[in-house]
């Protein structure tokens, strides 16, 4: 039998976007996109793509679809995935869906993953980087009403059911699901592999599908907001760095001992 | 009255040290909406109702079922989940603890109600009862404030050590509640094989009150010796950058950043670390940063309150050395 399985994957600001070119429009409350640095498919996801496809490897027959929800979508950077190894792709856009909050994101993301039907597995990186939130996966769970195991480090596939170990902080538990079921992942998972040549070429000829909320049956108010965001601003950093010059480097390394000690943080 | 319902863990035989932590934000915002504090105690006992009360809480709800297990979301959700559907609470308070995590937000989602994540602040409009919170977005290069919108409840799930404690007074007095649960056995979809301790030398990352940071300037994976000496003298742990672990220096799980880990020492001591955003995201809540770095351009310096330019083969030994002449003194 088949195993399908679904990724979660969203497009993010670069997170390696350097600091000068971090800017917040405070009026908008939005994040204003670097010049010239691309997005990039959010770490975590990618850490996801690579666990479906390490299942895929063990399970032999298996289709792994990638949905992703968002706007502006760069269609080279979204495509990763697919070069990766991925079978196809649905990505979800529409006015409507610009500004959604966690509960919205998790609405439209579970809807589709019904209308696509008979998920097995669905995988979530644990976290995007941009608004950090590290819930909508949960909420994604709890809407479809399956079993939701988060955090995990290995999945494996067993006989209608998965296991996963999660860290914790002395070690590591290992939890066991029926199917279908949700897992999020951190990149204790594995490195998400480089895409083939062969790969790129594949993603290149497959066209992604474009789904709006109206194919997933909802409308604006099916995803009004629960949250609003009312501020949104640079902190002002409040730390002042007090340099510790020895005569050599040597004294230095053992005057700020000292310091730490004389201002009792060691 | 309407309520503040906080999630009190349990740590082996007390209350897990973030109980009071969350006592004292619900405590925050009743001053402003008049509401009651009360500790949701799954799995726990009189004794530990009574600490809850001693360290704020007005009310306990102890409830206690077989199908409670440490370390299962599914059992703590399915139990939070019928206290909140009895009790009918304005705010729930859940602390970002692999439990609390977990199962702050599916309550949110189960009742269809907002849930905002890694709160270092809360406050609320003592009119209309509105729940606001501040907490860093896009690695901590942002911070935003969320406004909860008129749907009970408002989840909020605090960073560790964002609030703190009240001293423990046995004579405040509160109310303890048996609460009946009669969990089904269909509210536990995961099964919890097996539970493995790793021996790993020394204290974990995320319990360390002092961590040495291993970054790309080192140049290879052998100063890491030298390092985990240095963490020695403190009794903490070595965690390390991104480029680290991708060059394969050391294992992912050293990683502290947007990608690995979230810490919160005491003191965070970085050598060779150029301080990306990328990895401040995981560590700019230490209490302090201390840089070792031969770059005095690094961004490292400008959040740090200590730091020494120069080259860390150098200035390593020597601090070491005075540390441990220090602390053993």
């Amino acid at each position: 039998m088949s195993l399908n399985i679904i990724v979660c994957a969203k497009q993010v600001m670069d997170p390696e976007t350097p600091l000068s070119a971090f800017n917040v429009d405070e009026a908008a409350k939005r994040v204003v996109p670097a010049q010239g640095i691309p997005p990039v498919v959010n770490g975590f996801c990618e850490n996801a793509v690579e666990a479906a496809l390490k299942i895929k490897e063990a399970a032999g027959d298996a289709t792994i679809t990638i949905i992703s929800l968002g706007n502006d979508f760069v269609m080279d950077v979204m495509k990763k995935p697919l070069s990766m190894g991925a079978d196809q792709m649905i990505l979800i856009q529409d006015p409507a869906a610009e500004n959604l909050d966690a509960l919205g994101t998790a609405t439209v993301l579970s809807k589709a993953i019904e209308k696509i039907g008979e998920a097995d597995i669905v995988i979530c990186g644990q976290q995007a980087s941009d608004w950090d939130n590290a819930h909508v996966p949960l909420g994604i769970s709890e809407m479809l009403g399956i079993a939701c195991l988060s955090e995990a480090r290995s999945i494996d596939l067993g006989d209608g059911t998965v296991t996963v170990a999660s860290s914790r902080s002395d070690g590591y538990d290992v939890f066991e699901a029926p199917l279908p079921c949700l897992i999020t992942v951190s990149n204790e998972i594995g490195e998400p592999r480089y895409p083939t040549l062969r790969g790129i070429m594949q993603a290149s000829r497959k066209s992604p599908e474009t789904w709006t909320l109206n194919d997933l049956d909802l409308s604006e108010s099916d995803v009004s907001p629960v949250l609003t965001l009312s501020e949104l601003f640079v902190p002002a950093s409040d730390r002042q760095c007090e340099i510790i010059e020895g005569e050599d480097e040597a004294d230095s390394g053992r005057l700020l001992a000292l310091k730490l000690r004389e201002e009792k943080i060691i | 009255m309407s309520e503040i319902i906080i999630f009190a863990e349990i740590d082996g035989d007390g209350l897990h040290s973030t109980a009071g932590e969350l006592i004292s934000a619900g405590k925050k915002i009743a001053a402003d909406t008049g509401n009651v504090v009360s500790a949701a105690l799954i799995g726990g006992n009189q004794d530990l109702a009574s600490q809850a009360i001693s360290l704020g809480a007005d009310k306990v709800y102890l409830a206690n079922d077989d199908a409670i297990q440490e370390g299962v979301a599914d059992a703590y959700l399915a139990a939070l989940h019928k206290i909140c559907i009895n009790a009918e609470p304005t705010v729930v308070l859940t602390s970002k603890t692999p439990i609390g995590r977990a199962v702050g937000p599916r309550l949110a989602y189960r009742l269809g109600s907002g849930i905002a994540q890694d709160c270092m602040d809360v406050s609320a409009d003592g009119d209309s009862g509105r729940v606001t919170v501040t907490r860093p977005v896009y690695g901590g290069n942002a911070m935003a404030k969320f406004t909860f919108a008129d749907k009970d409840p408002q989840v909020v799930i605090m960073r560790l050590k964002a609030f703190e404690a009240m001293e423990p007074d046995s004579s405040r007095s509160g109310e303890v509640i048996e609460f009946e649960l009669s969990l089904d056995e269909s509210d536990i979809k995961t099964k919890l094989v097996e539970t493995v301790k790793e021996e790993s030398e020394g204290v974990r990352l995320e319990d360390a009150a002092v961590i040495i940071g291993m970054g790309r300037g080192l140049g290879g994976p052998e100063p890491f010796s030298q390092l985990e000496e240095l963490a020695k003298v403190f009794n903490g742990a070595v965690g390390a950058s991104r480029a680290v672990c991708d060059a394969g220096w050391l294992d992912h799980s050293y990683q502290i950043g947007l990608t690995g880990k979230t810490v919160t020492p005491d003191v965070y001591i970085t050598v060779g670390i150029s301080g990306a955003s990328q990895h401040m995201a995981g560590c700019s809540s230490s209490k302090n940063i201390v840089a070792i770095n031969k770059d005095g351009d690094a961004n490292i310096f400008k959040e740090a309150s200590f730091g020494v330019v120069g080259d860390w083969e150098k200035v390593l030994p020597a601090f070491t050395e005075t540390a441990r002449e220090l602390l053993e003194s």
